[in-house]
């Protein structure tokens, strides 16, 4: 995401809570001492992909791990949102790219690390082949006094939530006070970003609507392929970059086009640090873009 | 297995290609058919303020038909014949694409209704 569009995120968001910084902690430890805590997001790393879009696409994941293993405060837990393992309709090829995943990202130092199904993982099998892996495709944790969800938008091939596990946030979100802080992570969009790209979730707005009475919740998200923020009422969202190729900026075509040609110079993969922070009676976002490799 | 899914798309592509016909003559009735990961035809004309009738069917597995310029979608169901109607008013071009999972190339299945004055 360029400054510029960050800058009307912030003013659409009307936040000073929220704070964009790149590189690896640039501004060194102080900023990470502020925190209370850190996370760091990885998605759609696509395992078993192949092509041009990304002509490094078997080493991209284990170079991330490096990356992420030499930051400079740890964080406290990985996520990841989704798309583990590229399609394949063969059942056995999904669990073996789901196994030689699980074996790759062991190599973190981090042994908190949590996983969220995208579709390529979960829509061919309702999640069967995820739940074996990886556990339960939706989930929660609190963690230093943030409350954590994880929804599932992707086990049914129509993206859609469920009434099920609509209740089931409702009924979690009601043990919540209005001002909680609480991060909730799913793969896709849960609004409306480019309808004729696909790029929503059929049932999402119900799980806004769940959501909007608190206070401090924020959503993070995979699926697109890149950095992206958006705003529903007080509710932020937050998409991050893929670990296997770029996608299109949205709505960029009337069709959804195909991935972008690679430019490694446009550092279009990566990770990001989430750094959460209160103190002074505000709370605060900090969200660092990290590359693939450290420069 | 293949030449059974060929002989399909000539048949669904000689329908869809009569149905345009049909639509172009009266504006009732176009077929499309689905299957991984492509509709025939994957190009359809319509007139402005005329009907127009989808009429769906899969030779594979479920697949979607949405269209959000005109707040629909459907499911697909193999053997099945769906039936969507619409009345497009202003022209232009709209997408539809397919929107239940289905698989590598699933992201490319779509295609573009051509509104015409």
């Amino acid at each position: 995401m360029q400054q510029s569009d960050r800058r009307q995120f912030l003013k659409l968001a009307g936040l000073a809570g929220v704070t964009f910084t790149a590189g690896l902690f640039p501004k060194g430890p102080a900023d990470a001492q502020a925190a209370d805590f850190h996370f760091v997001q990885m998605s759609d790393t696509h395992w078993g992909f192949k092509g041009p879009p990304n002509p490094d696409a078997e080493h991209t994941l284990e170079k991330a791990v490096v990356t992420v293993n030499g930051l400079s405060t740890k964080p406290d837990f990985i996520v990841f949102t989704g798309d583990l393992t590229h399609t394949t309709e063969d059942g056995k090829v999904r669990r073996e790219r789901m196994k030689r995943f699980k074996e790759i990202v062991s190599e973190l130092n981090v042994k908190d690390v949590r996983f969220l199904p995208g579709e390529h993982d979960a829509s061919l099998d309702k999640g069967e082949a995820f739940k074996e892996f990886f556990g339960n495709t939706h989930w929660t944790f609190d963690h230093k006094g943030v409350h954590f969800i994880a929804l599932d938008n992707v086990s049914d091939p129509a993206a859609k939530l469920g009434d099920e596990q609509l209740a089931w946030f409702a009924a979690d979100l009601k043990q919540r006070k209005p001002d909680d802080r609480i991060v909730v992570f799913t793969h896709r969009p849960l609004f409306d970003l480019v309808p004729n790209w696909d790029w929503t979730t059929a049932d999402g707005a119900k799980a806004i609507d769940i959501m909007m009475p608190y206070q401090n919740i924020v959503v993070f998200y995979g699926h697109i392929h890149q950095e992206h923020h958006h705003m529903t009422g007080h509710i932020a969202h937050h998409a991050a970059k893929s670990l296997i190729f770029p996608q299109a900026a949205p709505g960029d075509a009337p069709k959804r086009p195909p991935p972008p040609p690679f430019d490694a110079s446009l550092k279009p993969l990566g990770t990001r640090d989430v750094a959460l922070m209160s103190s002074g009676g505000g709370k605060a976002i900090t969200i660092t873009e990290l590359p693939v490799t450290k420069a | 297995m293949k030449r059974r899914l060929f002989t399909a798309l000539l048949i669904g592509s000689a329908a869809g290609g009569a149905a345009r016909l049909l639509a172009a003559e009266t504006g009732a009735e176009v077929s499309v058919a689905a299957s991984k990961f492509q509709y025939t035809p994957d190009t359809v004309k319509a007139k402005a303020g005329v009907p127009l009738t989808f009429v769906l069917t899969s030779f594979d597995r479920i697949h979607g038909f949405k269209m959000p310029a005109f707040g629909i979608r459907t499911d697909i169901i193999p053997d099945q014949e769906t039936r969507v109607t619409i009345t497009p008013t202003k022209p232009g071009q709209y997408v539809f694409f397919c929107d239940v999972f289905c698989g590598d190339g699933h992201e490319d299945m779509s295609g573009t209704l051509v509104v015409e004055a």
